[in-house]
C-alpha cells in the first residue's frame, strides 16, 4: 500500500455516518439483496482481501524461515522455523540496524513535526485570509503534484549542495516536506473549510489572537484532519528510497531504514530470510503511528457549535 | 457599562462600484441603553454591529466606546461580548468551558470562574448542563449558553446579532422577554440587530431603522409608529403594514375613490411649498373603519379576512384613479365582512393621516 492509498483509505473510513448493517434507502428501509448477488459480493471482497494480504503474510511466513529455505520450488508454509533472522537482524550482523532504525524515526519524526505544523498554518491562511497571490499559490501546489519526483533529484541535489545541506538529516527533512506540504495543505484547507468562520469571530471577540483562534480553536476542532496529514508526512519520509539515497552521506551509519534494506540484497545472492524479517521489524512502526492516529478519526467532532 | 458613539463610520466594500454597506452612521447609544438595529436583509444592520465588534473594518469615520476611539482596536481590545445568529459555541468544550473561555483567557482564577459561570448558570436556567457538549444541547439550550457566555464577561457592551432567528416562533417570544428583563437587570448597554419589527418594537428602548446602509430614523418604539419621519419606516414598522398610496393633492386634502381626506393645514402649505401636486398618504389598518349607512368611502373589494378572535385584518382592493390598489382595514372581530363582498370604509379620525413626499419619501409637516 503507498502512502497516497492509505490516506485515501483513512479518509473514506471516516465518511461514512453509520457503520455496519445493511445499506438503507433514504426513506430508511433496509435494501434487499439477492442471494446471488450477495454470494457475488462477498467472493469479490474476500478476493479483493487476500490479494491484498497475502504478499504480506507471506513475507511474515518467510521471515521466519531460514535464507536457503525461503525460496522453495514447493513452498511450505512452516519450513525450520527460527527466530534468527531477527536476532541476527537485530544485533547488527548485516549493518547498523538500530542506527538505521534511529535515523529513520528522526528524519520521519521531523517531517511528520515541520510538515504538519507548516502545512496547518498555510491551509489556515488560505482557507481564512484574503491575500493577493493566494489562488497562485495554492495552483502551483497543485502542479508540484504533478511531477515524478524522481526529475527532481538532480536539482534537489544541486541546492542542497549550495545550501551546504548535502548529506545532513535536516537536508533530508526538507525535501520530504517539500512534497508532503502541498498535499497537506490541501488536505487541511479543505478541512478547515467546514470549520465555520463564526467560531474564529467568538474566538476573537473573547479575547484571541489571530494565532490564538488558530492554536486554541481551529486545531482541536480540526483534529481528524491532522491526524491523516500526520500519518501521510510519516509515511512519505518512513519508506522513502530515491531520495534518503542520492541526499544521505554516503556512509553506512547515516542510512535510513529503507536505504539500508539493500544491503540484504548482494550481486551473488539475496537473503530473502533476512529481508523478510527486516521488512517486518519497519513496518511496526507505521502500524504503530496508524493505529495512534486513527483513534483521532471521529467524525462530528466539530458539530453543535453552529446552528446547523 | 459605556456608552457607544457611531462617527459618520462608513464600511465601504470594494467592487465596481463599491457598495457603501454601512454609510455614514450617525448614532449615539447612552449608557445602559438597549438599542435595536432594525432593517430589511441588506440594510446594513449586521455589518453595523460587527463594525462596532472589531470585525469588519471602519473605512471612514470613527467607533466610540465609553469615550474611547476604538476604530482601530482590535476585537479583543474592546471590551465587548456578542452573542452571534449561529451561537457559534466552541464543539470541543462544555458548556461551563465555553461559559468560562473568556475569563480563563484573562488569567481569572479558577475559583472565580467556576463561581462566575454557575451564577450566570443559574440565572439561565443551565446548571444541569454545565458538563455537557454543545452537540447535546438544543437550539434553545445552545441559544441561552450563547447568551451564558456573553453575561459571564460582564462586559461593557452587549452585541447581539438576530440571536432568536433560529428558534421556533414560541421559543422565540419566549427568549425575546427574558433577554429583555436580563438587560434591564444588568443594565448593560446593548445593541440588538434584527430584521423582525415586532422584536424591535417589543425589546428596544430605542430603534434605529436602517436601509441600504442609511440610518432612516432613530427613536423609541412610540415615536417610529407614531411618528415617522418617511414612508420607508412608516411602512417598515407597524404589522400589518400601513397602507401607503400616492394619491393625487386638492385644495382640502388628499383624494381617494369617492373619499377626499382633510390634511392639516401645515401639511398642505409644506406640500404647496415644494409644488407637489400628489401626494404619499400613510393610513394605519386600525385608522380605518368601515362608513356607516350613508357616508362617504371608498369602495373595498374584500379579498383576504384575517380573524384574530378579538379582531380581524380585512384584505382587500379598491380602485384609485383607475388602477387598483391593496388595502389592509381592521375591523371587529364578529361583524368582519365576507370574502368578495364590496365594503364601503372610511377614515377614523384624520389626525391619525401621515402625508410623505412622493419625491423624497420625507414626511411632510
Amino acid at each position: 500500500m503507498t502512502a497516497t492509498e492509505a490516506v485515501v483509505q483513512t479518509e473514506s473510513r471516516r465518511s461514512p455516518p453509520r457503520r455496519g448493517g445493511p445499506p438503507q434507502r433514504s426513506d430508511g428501509r433496509a435494501l434487499r439483496r439477492s442471494p446471488l448477488a450477495s454470494v457475488g459480493l462477498h467472493a469479490a471482497l474476500i478476493m479483493a482481501s487476500f490479494i491484498a494480504i497475502f504478499p504480506i503474510f507471506w513475507v511474515l511466513v518467510t521471515s521466519f524461515k531460514p535464507d536457503e529455505n525461503a525460496l522453495e520450488t514447493t513452498p511450505k508454509l512452516i519450513n525450520e522455523p527460527t527466530v534468527n533472522n531477527y536476532s541476527e537482524v537485530l544485533a547488527g550482523d548485516f549493518g547498523p540496524f538500530l542506527t538505521w532504525f534511529g535515523n529513520s524515526l528522526l528524519i520521519a519524526g521531523l517531517t511528520t513535526v515541520i510538515g504538519v505544523f507548516i502545512s496547518a498554518t498555510t491551509a489556515y491562511a488560505v482557507s481564512r485570509f484574503r491575500f493577493p497571490g493566494r489562488r497562485s499559490m495554492m495552483l502551483s501546489f497543485l502542479v508540484m503534484q504533478m511531477f515524478p519526483f524522481v526529475v527532481l533529484i538532480v536539482p534537489l541535489y544541486n541546492l542542497l549542495l549550495t545550501f551546504g545541506l548535502q548529506g545532513s538529516v535536516i537536508g533530508l527533512v526538507l525535501v520530504y516536506c517539500t512534497t508532503a506540504i502541498p498535499f497537506c495543505t490541501y488536505l487541511l484547507k479543505g478541512y478547515f473549510d467546514t470549520i465555520p468562520i463564526d467560531i474564529d469571530e467568538a474566538g476573537r471577540v473573547d479575547g484571541l489572537s489571530p494565532f490564538g483562534v488558530f492554536w486554541r480553536l481551529i486545531l482541536p476542532l480540526a483534529r481528524p484532519g491532522i491526524a491523516v496529514t500526520a500519518f501521510y508526512a510519516f509515511l512519505t519520509a518512513w519508506g522513502e528510497v530515491g531520495f534518503a539515497s542520492a541526499f544521505l552521506s554516503g556512509n553506512s551509519e547515516g542510512k535510513t531504514l529503507a536505504v539500508g534494506l539493500q544491503s540484504f540484497v548482494s550481486q551473488t545472492q539475496v537473503l530473502w530470510g533476512h529481508l523478510a524479517a527486516a521488512s517486518i521489524l519497519i513496518a511496526l512502526p507505521a502500524v504503530v503511528v496508524f493505529y495512534l492516529v486513527q483513534r483521532s478519526l471521529v467524525s462530528g467532532l466539530a458539530a453543535g457549535g453552529v446552528k446547523g | 457599562m459605556a456608552q457607544v458613539a457611531y462617527r459618520k463610520a462608513s464600511r465601504i466594500f470594494p467592487g465596481s462600484p463599491p457598495v457603501r454597506a454601512v454609510d455614514q452612521l450617525d448614532l449615539d447609544i447612552a449608557d445602559g441603553e438597549f438599542l435595536v438595529l432594525v432593517g430589511p436583509s441588506g440594510s446594513g444592520k449586521s455589518t453595523a454591529l460587527r463594525m462596532l465588534a472589531g470585525l469588519e473594518d471602519v473605512d471612514e469615520g470613527n467607533i466610540e466606546i465609553a469615550g474611547q476611539d476604538v476604530t482601530n482596536v482590535p476585537p479583543k481590545g474592546r471590551d465587548i461580548a456578542m452573542v452571534f445568529q449561529s451561537y457559534a459555541l466552541y464543539p470541543h468544550m462544555t458548556v461551563a468551558q465555553n461559559m468560562g473561555f473568556a475569563l480563563k483567557l484573562r488569567g481569572v482564577s479558577k475559583d472565580q470562574i467556576q463561581s462566575k459561570v454557575q451564577e450566570a448558570a443559574k440565572l439561565l436556567d443551565l446548571s444541569e448542563l454545565l458538563d455537557r457538549r454543545p452537540k447535546a444541547l438544543s437550539g434553545g439550550q445552545r441559544q441561552r449558553v450563547a447568551m451564558g457566555r456573553a453575561i459571564v464577561r460582564e462586559p461593557s457592551v452587549f452585541l447581539m446579532d438576530e440571536p432568536l432567528s433560529n428558534l421556533d416562533a414560541k421559543l422565540r417570544v419566549e427568549t425575546r422577554a427574558n433577554i429583555a428583563s436580563l438587560q434591564r437587570r444588568l443594565r448593560t448597554t446593548t445593541v440588538y440587530v434584527t430584521h423582525d419589527q415586532v422584536e424591535a418594537m417589543t425589546m428596544g428602548d430605542r430603534v434605529a431603522v436602517l436601509e441600504s446602509g442609511l440610518l432612516k430614523q432613530v427613536g423609541t418604539p412610540a415615536e417610529l409608529y407614531e411618528r415617522p419621519r418617511n414612508a420607508f419606516v412608516a411602512g417598515f414598522i407597524g404589522s400589518p403594514a400601513m397602507n401607503l398610496k400616492t394619491v393625487p393633492l386638492t385644495a382640502d386634502g388628499a383624494k381617494l375613490d369617492g373619499l377626499t381626506v382633510p390634511l392639516p393645514r401645515e401639511v398642505l402649505d409644506v406640500a404647496a411649498e415644494q409644488g407637489l401636486s400628489s401626494v404619499i398618504v400613510g393610513i394605519r389598518p386600525e385608522s380605518l373603519r368601515v362608513a356607516s349607512e350613508g357616508e362617504n368611502g371608498m369602495e373595498l373589494v374584500v379579498e383576504l379576512v384575517e380573524e384574530l378572535g378579538a379582531d380581524a385584518f380585512v384584505y382587500g382592493t379598491v380602485r384609485i384613479a383607475g388602477d387598483s390598489q391593496r388595502f389592509t382595514v381592521r375591523v371587529e372581530g364578529r361583524s368582519s365582512p365576507k370574502l368578495a363582498e364590496t365594503v364601503k370604509v372610511t377614515v377614523r379620525d384624520s389626525d391619525d393621516l401621515h402625508a410623505f413626499s412622493p419625491e423624497t419619501g420625507e414626511r411632510l409637516g
